[in-house]
């Protein structure tokens, strides 16, 4: 195998440093003493203090983790579901119909989902806060959550399914003890790009929430559109800290399913 | 026998969803591009689209898109390509990744600070003998920011196409005397041009969306599409002209999703569906 050359190097490593440059830059500063993210004075926790005395910024914080908690629950229960009708829909046009359908919501730009999800809560009259904001975050995330069970879902021999139900399995058994331990990896993973998903989203949001409430993404959008304060920085510092973790957690979890295709089936 | 006749009680919710949640707002925006500000139908906005004003800002929208992606393209290409060459590859595309999972307000915040007056770029200036620009609020900062925030989506599908590519073609081409320059241009461009499309695809749309970026770092004076569209909606609350401009968004995502889209012939390992 043919090594690197010292300009493929040089590019690599240059284009690391500008894609983690202005992460470390953020948390660099929230040490900074000094107000700006100019220049650094002294080394102070005092900006994390600030995040965690700051009671409005805890309640959205808290806000933000319940809606991604909760979102990412129900979608993943609506989008297994969802997943497992698919597969076995005997219509193949049906089947491509519904398929595409799915797909549109991954599609779309943020700012035409948030637009349409206004209009719609709007003319039914949900009110707009928690509530609309939670059921759009269901909304825009279960198409993930089938996306990522569909493959294994294609890939369980459906002679499994024969076999249970020569032995006896009704169709509620079926489902709790074959297909959804199989498909197990695949639920995770949707469930977990759910939630990052929920955590994420600003722009559906930003048009779905009404002045009352509000979500992390919202507030950090207002607080710099105000200008530049150190809160961010230690908040954003910590939103790394838990993003890192997740995403190693994720990798790891799934390089460990990877190895071993079928694990999600063999705990029977 | 395998397959039950009945519709599944469980398929309801999702049904549900697919009704609510995808066909009725896409009905609701077509249906509220032909009202006006009382909500009586009008064909107006529909001109008012193909006045001066909006034609220029959906030129310069897509103007600004095209510049963003290509910049990409000649960014991410070579990552992807050398990234596939080194030890450990799935991991350096994952630290790739990282950043994109970074809350994109966080990263246009971090920006804020490193374009501004007193910021690291007009330090650097500075040292250089450039005296402090004005760099924030500007198109440079608007693309440059857009291109930092879209590489990692257009690393991944150019990386996994180019992994896919079996060496044994590389060698083949070298064996029979092709420079690496005719090999990339011959053998590697053509077989991973799926990647780039895909990348395209992940990178040309957003870019025309946009709004967080163009208020936060573009100061307004650079309007997308998707700035026009929060515009009408939230400040002006002009539903109408907005839905309009969300209709001309959603045509030019079709028509760049089918330009993009990727032809049978040797592109299928996304056809699992077939």
């Amino acid at each position: 195998m043919a090594k690197l050359s010292k300009t493929a190097k040089v590019y690599l490593v240059l284009v690391f440093a500008i894609l983690y440059a202005p992460i470390f830059y953020l948390i660099f500063y929230s040490f900074n003493s000094g107000g700006t993210m100019s220049s650094f004075e002294g080394f102070t926790w005092e900006h994390y203090g600030a995040v965690f005395n700051d009671t409005r910024l805890l309640i959205i914080l808290m806000n933000t983790v319940i809606i991604a908690l909760l979102s990412s629950l129900i979608s993943t229960a609506i989008g297994v579901l969802g997943a497992i009708g698919i597969v076995f829909l005997r219509n193949r046009k049906t089947r491509k119909a519904v398929l595409s359908l799915n797909t549109i919501l991954i599609v779309s730009p943020d700012v035409i989902i948030g637009a349409s999800f206004l209009i719609l809560f709007t003319l039914v009259g949900v009110k707009l806060g928690f509530a609309s904001v939670l059921i759009s975050h269901i909304a825009f995330s279960i198409p993930i959550v089938v996306i990522m069970v569909l493959p294994k879902l294609q890939e369980m021999s459906r002679s499994l399914i024969d076999a249970a139900t020569d032995l006896g399995a009704s169709k509620r058994d079926i489902l709790t003890r074959v297909i959804i331990p199989y498909i197990k990896p695949g639920i995770f993973a949707g469930f977990f790009l759910a939630l990052t998903y929920s955590l994420d989203d600003f722009a559906v949001t930003f048009f779905v929430t009404g002045n009352g409430f509000s979500t992390l993404s919202i507030e950090i959008y207002s607080m710099a559109r105000a200008g530049i304060t150190l809160t961010i920085n230690a908040l954003s510092a910590l939103i790394f800290v838990v993003t890192l973790g997740l995403v190693l957690g994720y990798y790891f979890f799934n390089q460990r399913a990877g190895q071993s295709p079928g694990t999600g089936g063999a705990k029977l | 026998m395998k397959d039950n006749p009945s519709r599944p009680l469980y398929l309801i919710p999702y049904y549900l969803w697919i009704a609510l949640f995808v066909i009725a707002p896409i009905a609701l925006i077509f249906y509220f591009s032909f009202l006006d500000l009382t909500g009586a139908f009008t064909l107006e906005n529909y001109q008012n689209f193909f006045s001066s004003v909006y034609l220029r800002m959906t030129l310069s929208s897509f103007w600004y898109a095209f510049l963003i992606t290509l910049i990409t393209i000649v960014i991410a290409y070579p990552t992807a390509y050398w990234l596939t060459k080194t030890k450990h590859k799935q991991l350096w595309l994952l630290l790739i990744i990282i950043p994109s999972w970074i809350n994109l307000l966080l990263k246009a915040y971090a920006f804020i600070g490193i374009f501004g007056l007193y910021g690291p770029a007009n330090k650097l200036l500075q040292t250089l003998g450039a005296g402090p620009w004005q760099i924030l609020f500007t198109d440079f900062s608007f693309i440059f920011v857009s291109v930092y925030i879209f590489i990692p989506f257009m690393v991944l599908p150019i990386f996994n196409s180019l992994d896919k590519i079996n060496p044994a073609l590389i060698d083949a081409s070298r064996d029979l005397g092709a420079s690496a320059f005719t090999t990339f241009r011959r053998v590697i461009f053509p077989l991973a041009i799926n990647g780039v499309k895909s990348g395209i695809q992940a990178v040309f749309i957003p870019a025309l969306s946009l709004f967080v970026i163009t208020r936060l770092i573009a100061g307004n004076k650079v309007i997308t599409l998707g700035t026009a569209i929060e515009q009408q909606f939230l400040v002006t609350q002009n539903w109408g002209m907005g839905s309009t401009i969300a209709v001309f968004l959603i045509l030019f995502m079709i028509i760049i999703m089918m330009l993009t889209g990727q032809k049978e012939k040797g592109g299928s390992y996304n056809g699992k569906t077939k």
